[in-house]
């Protein structure tokens, strides 16, 4: 009964995580950094700090999640 | 230090604390004793390192300006990201850093792993050659950006002899020309610092057991293959701990560059580092510097645990 109960706890648990979160936390700054040194665009260089931002707040949220 | 001679220090401690006191500690957890002894660090590091944090993160969003103090401080929000994140020269120093960062990386990864390879043949005189590669390292960036100068003067520089000597090209002027500047700072940044990426790789390539590479022998596998399927894999996490953590000591550069050409000539070598100080402190606009300086300081820490995650991974 009781492994019935922590069913759909444990399938949210599995979303979350540190893994595969912390590499699209790690993709997301690696992109800022490109969009804030690239010499193509001045769209992407205004939204790279954005990027960097949500990044690394994102990473260190999620390097708080279970392995 | 021998236990009875420790024994002896703390009772001879115990004997000199005042009654008080002792009396007052007695009574305290362990817990409470830590705090006791690492609240002063954290009381330093607060006002040192968080407090200035915290205070720029709140300059950002203002028009202050420091060499104006009796002026009103307005609050202006987001105005001063904005007109960073759209500013062509911001963007156009970023650029120039940007060239810098990648050209250090490509030329120092290559040379450091190349050195590394070499060294790690354990040739007669290795051990001394590599006390020589690693002279440049432990020299102050203040004094090598100071003596290249020296050695770039067009006239008397004896790089420009060099050049002139194999490729007949008269006197060269490096930190002079706008197209080569560029590359006078990332010559002395590659000179100064390869051997750091090398000692890293030598590291890499240490660690390496030789079983691996008797296995490789057996299986026929040619030097290419050897190089390819044995050596670079183990040696790839320190190559990239190596990459990051110079990458991220050259994005924030200053001292060297400065030394070497202010930033010029013209803006040909002004570093996002650079161009910040003249900003903060020649312009005296602290609030659109406070806002540059965070900018740069979140795309350091966002590098920065990239840093720690690779350094994780090389750990394990």
């Amino acid at each position: 009964m009781s492994a019935i109960e922590h069913k759909p706890r444990q399938s949210i648990a599995r979303y979350f995580r540190r893994g595969p979160w912390e590499n699209g936390a790690t993709a997301l700054i690696a992109a800022g950094v490109f969009m804030l040194m690239q010499p193509f665009s001045l769209w992407l260089y205004g939204w790279s700090f954005a990027a960097i931002l949500t990044g690394t707040v994102g990473f260190v949220i999620v390097s708080h999640f279970p392995e | 230090m021998a236990v009875g001679t420790i024994d002896r220090i703390a009772e001879r401690a115990a004997r000199i604390t005042p009654f008080g006191a002792a009396n007052r500690m007695r009574g305290l957890s362990d817990r409470a004793i830590a705090w006791i002894f690492i609240m002063p660090s954290i009381l330093i590091l607060l006002a040192i390192n968080i407090f200035p944090l915290l205070w720029t993160v709140y300059l950002s969003f203002t028009n202050y300006r420091a060499n104006q103090p009796g002026r009103p401080v307005q609050w202006i929000g987001t105005a001063n990201y904005e007109r960073i994140l759209s500013s062509g020269d911001i963007w156009g120093y970023l650029q120039v850093t940007a060239h810098f960062v990648v050209w250090t990386m490509l030329i120092q990864v290559a040379l450091g792993l190349g050195l590394a390879l070499l060294i790690n043949r354990g040739f007669k005189t290795s051990s001394f050659w590599t006390t020589v590669i690693l002279i440049p390292m432990m020299l102050s960036p203040a004094v090598v950006g100071t003596f290249w100068t020296y050695l770039y003067q067009p006239q008397t520089g004896i790089f420009s002899y060099i050049i002139d000597v194999f490729a007949n090209v008269g006197a060269v002027d490096m930190i002079g020309s706008i197209h080569l500047a560029p590359w006078a700072i990332v010559i002395v940044d590659t000179w100064m610092w390869t051997p750091y990426i090398m000692l890293l790789c030598l590291a890499g390539l240490r660690s390496i057991p030789a079983y691996l590479y008797e296995a490789a022998e057996i299986d026929r596998a040619n030097g290419l293959q050897k190089f390819w399927y044995v050596t670079l894999p183990r040696v790839l996490p320190f190559l990239m701990l190596a990459v990051l953590f110079r990458g991220i000591e050259n994005f924030k550069m200053f001292d060297m560059v400065v030394e070497l050409t202010s930033g010029g000539p013209g803006s040909a070598t002004e570093l996002a580092s650079i161009n910040l100080k003249r900003e903060a402190f020649e312009s005296w606009r602290t609030g659109y510097s406070s806002a540059y300086a965070v900018i740069l300081f979140v795309t350091v820490f966002g590098l920065g645990n990239i840093y720690v995650k690779a350094l994780n991974r090389v750990k394990s």
